[in-house]
């Protein structure tokens, strides 16, 4: 039986200071997540002993360097906060990399809960520039100048299913998906075929089927093999085909449509090859179709449509789910599914108040008209990059959802408290309730350990290799009676 | 940052496995190289159609708005803002 699918996502943010002709991303990024004051985080590793980038789930390793910060820059780079998630500078981006939790629902409101954090820093960082400069954050993927920067999605998989399974089932899934997931993109890079408008953010930049590779030559599906758990259970497919998404539906649909395809693959209940002649071309023929009718072409010499290609994986997820006892938000993930491939088989502009690339098309067009600008003004640019401006009265995403005009699916209340509080039900809630209570002794942290260092001790380093188990129903009890880290250590050891 | 620069040493075997999280048995050995809506039907014609035209006209006043709402937040100077943003390459 296929095993929890514990996901989490990890966004690079897009960064820029207004005004100031010397802007200098890293110095900047550094500035920004040193502005989010949590009290512990000031001085708490990041701990990179444990971490291999360079391990390939085809089962090889892969030469080069693998990054190890000193002391001084890694603390400078890497805050780890209380609500058990990671935000840090990666090269010249801020990145933040949301708690594991174990459904859809809750990864909203956990990736929604970065956006404020990262807003939050963004406001302090600003106050610290000279006057007349604004730093600003987008969660987008791209530039419009050719770079782009990522978006990952990582689900916990079974180590017993084949990689290969995984890449032939996963490949069409990625190509189609698309059409609910895309951020939207107006115009066309890094040597695309020119277009008005696209679905996604990210189609352009993937030039090859399967690979290590992250920043160039980048595949739709990534082989790296980094579980942060146990290796022998356990792998992390580390998925960075999609897109930076603000509408809480398109992240929802994304996160569960997803994560209900990788359960059936490890129970094998694929049963319909879909597989594409040229999955790299048919990723971007997908993207550059905002009527969703352009068919593509399966290895077999079939013809469908993404939408097409999406309702058989839906017919296979409505059987695998009537079959078996499955997490119980599936049912509703099937439900959303079902009513906006439907949707998009009827006119994509009904989904204009959820999914990001049809709520931006339409914002985009609207304005165009009524303003008389065409698609290839800066207007258009702009209103496309001001759609992921993270501040919330110039957001043009926030803008709309303040007027009502997008579905929401989580709350307000539940975002702020993922701002500070951890997931119950994972081994994030361990991770941050050891930095809440017991701060001041934590030496490093990495997702599967973390470390203490009490007085003249040696560090203690305490394994967490079972990402569903540091759950607030595991080590509450265990919590309650260490009041200090010493006991907490002892209490492990007894 | 005298406290973090020591290095991590073997500590003893502790199990608390039942809760899926274990004291590391040889920490140095991990230590390598530390450091580290819908729109509805198209009924037209008569009194409907009628009250159908109404309710567009309501809704493309709302629309109006909304974009004029969105005029009054849009970086005033999108060409330059989106010539100057630029971005390295990130994964």
């Amino acid at each position: 039986m296929a095993i929890p699918k514990v996901m989490g996502t990890e966004i690079e943010y897009g960064i820029t200071v207004k005004n100031d002709r010397d802007f200098d991303p890293i110095s900047s990024c550094v500035l920004l997540v040193n502005a989010y004051r949590e009290e512990q985080a000031a001085k708490i590793l990041w701990d990179y002993d444990q971490e291999n980038p360079l391990a390939d789930a085809r089962g090889f390793q892969v030469d080069g360097e693998k990054y190890t910060p000193n002391q001084q820059e890694n603390i400078a780079r890497n805050k780890t906060l209380e609500n058990g998630a990671r935000y840090y500078v990666d090269h010249a981006h801020p990145e933040y990399s949301c708690p594991e939790v174990t459904n859809p629902h809750d990864l909203v409101v956990h990736e929604k809960a970065g956006e404020r954090i990262l807003e939050f820093s963004r406001r302090e960082a600003t106050a610290m520039l000279p006057e007349g400069t604004l730093m600003l954050i987008h969660k987008n993927n791209s530039d419009h100048k050719g770079n782009s920067y990522g978006s990952h999605e990582n689900y916990l998989m079974d180590r017993r299913t084949s990689f290969k399974q995984i890449v032939e089932h996963l490949m069409p899934f990625f190509v189609s998906r698309q059409v609910y997931s895309g951020s939207g993109k107006v115009g066309s890079e890094n040597r695309g075929q020119p277009c008005q408008y696209q679905l996604s953010q990210r189609a352009d930049f993937f030039e090859t089927e399967v690979a290590l590779d992250t920043m160039v030559k980048r595949p739709i599906i990534n082989t790296r093999d980094e579980p942060h758990a146990d290796r022998e259970k356990y792998r992390r497919l580390h998925v960075i085909v999609g897109d930076a998404n603000m509408s809480e539906y398109s992240i929802y649909l994304r996160q569960g449509a997803t994560a209900i395809v990788l359960a059936m693959i490890e129970d094998g209940a694929i049963d319909k090859d879909l597989s594409l002649r040229d999955p790299v071309r048919s990723i971007k023929e997908v993207s550059h179709d905002p009527s969703c009718r352009r068919t593509v072409e399966l290895a077999s010499g079939r013809q469908l449509t993404a939408v097409q290609m999406q309702l058989e994986f839906l017919e296979m997820a409505q059987k695998y789910v009537a079959s078996r006892e499955v997490a119980p938000w599936a049912a509703d993930v099937l439900e959303k599914w079902g009513t906006v491939l439907s949707a998009l088989e009827r006119d994509p502009l009904e989904l204009a108040d959820r999914i990001d690339w049809v709520i931006k098309q339409v914002m985009i067009e609207r304005f165009l008209e009524r303003k008389g600008h065409d698609w290839q003004s800066p207007q258009a640019q702009m209103l496309d990059l001001q759609y992921h401006d993270l501040r919330p009265d110039k957001g043009l995403y926030y803008l709309l959802e303040r007027q009502g005009q997008v579905v929401r699916l989580v709350t307000d209340q539940e975002i702020t408290t993922a701002i500070t509080e951890p997931p119950e039900d994972t081994r994030a809630y361990f991770r941050g309730q050891c930095l809440k209570r017991y701060g001041d002794e934590v030496f490093g942290v990495n997702w599967d350990s973390i470390s203490f260092g009490i007085g003249d001790e040696p560090i203690k380093r305490v394994l967490m290799a079972e990402p569903l188990k540091g759950s607030k129903q595991h080590v509450q009890e265990l919590l309650d009676r260490s009041k200090t880290a010493a006991e907490l250590v002892k209490n492990l050891r007894a | 940052m005298k406290r973090i620069q020591r290095t991590t040493r073997v500590i003893g075997d502790a199990d608390a496995a039942s809760l899926g999280i274990a004291m590391a048995a040889d920490a140095t050995q991990k230590q390598k190289k530390g450091g580290g809506d819908g729109d509805g039907g198209g009924e037209k014609g008569g009194e409907g159609g009628k009250k159908l035209a109404k309710k567009g006209e309501a809704l493309k006043e709302e629309m109006d708005a909304l974009v004029d709402e969105i005029d009054e937040v849009l970086e005033e100077n999108a060409e330059e803002f989106v010539k100057n943003y630029v971005q390295r390459g990130g994964q």
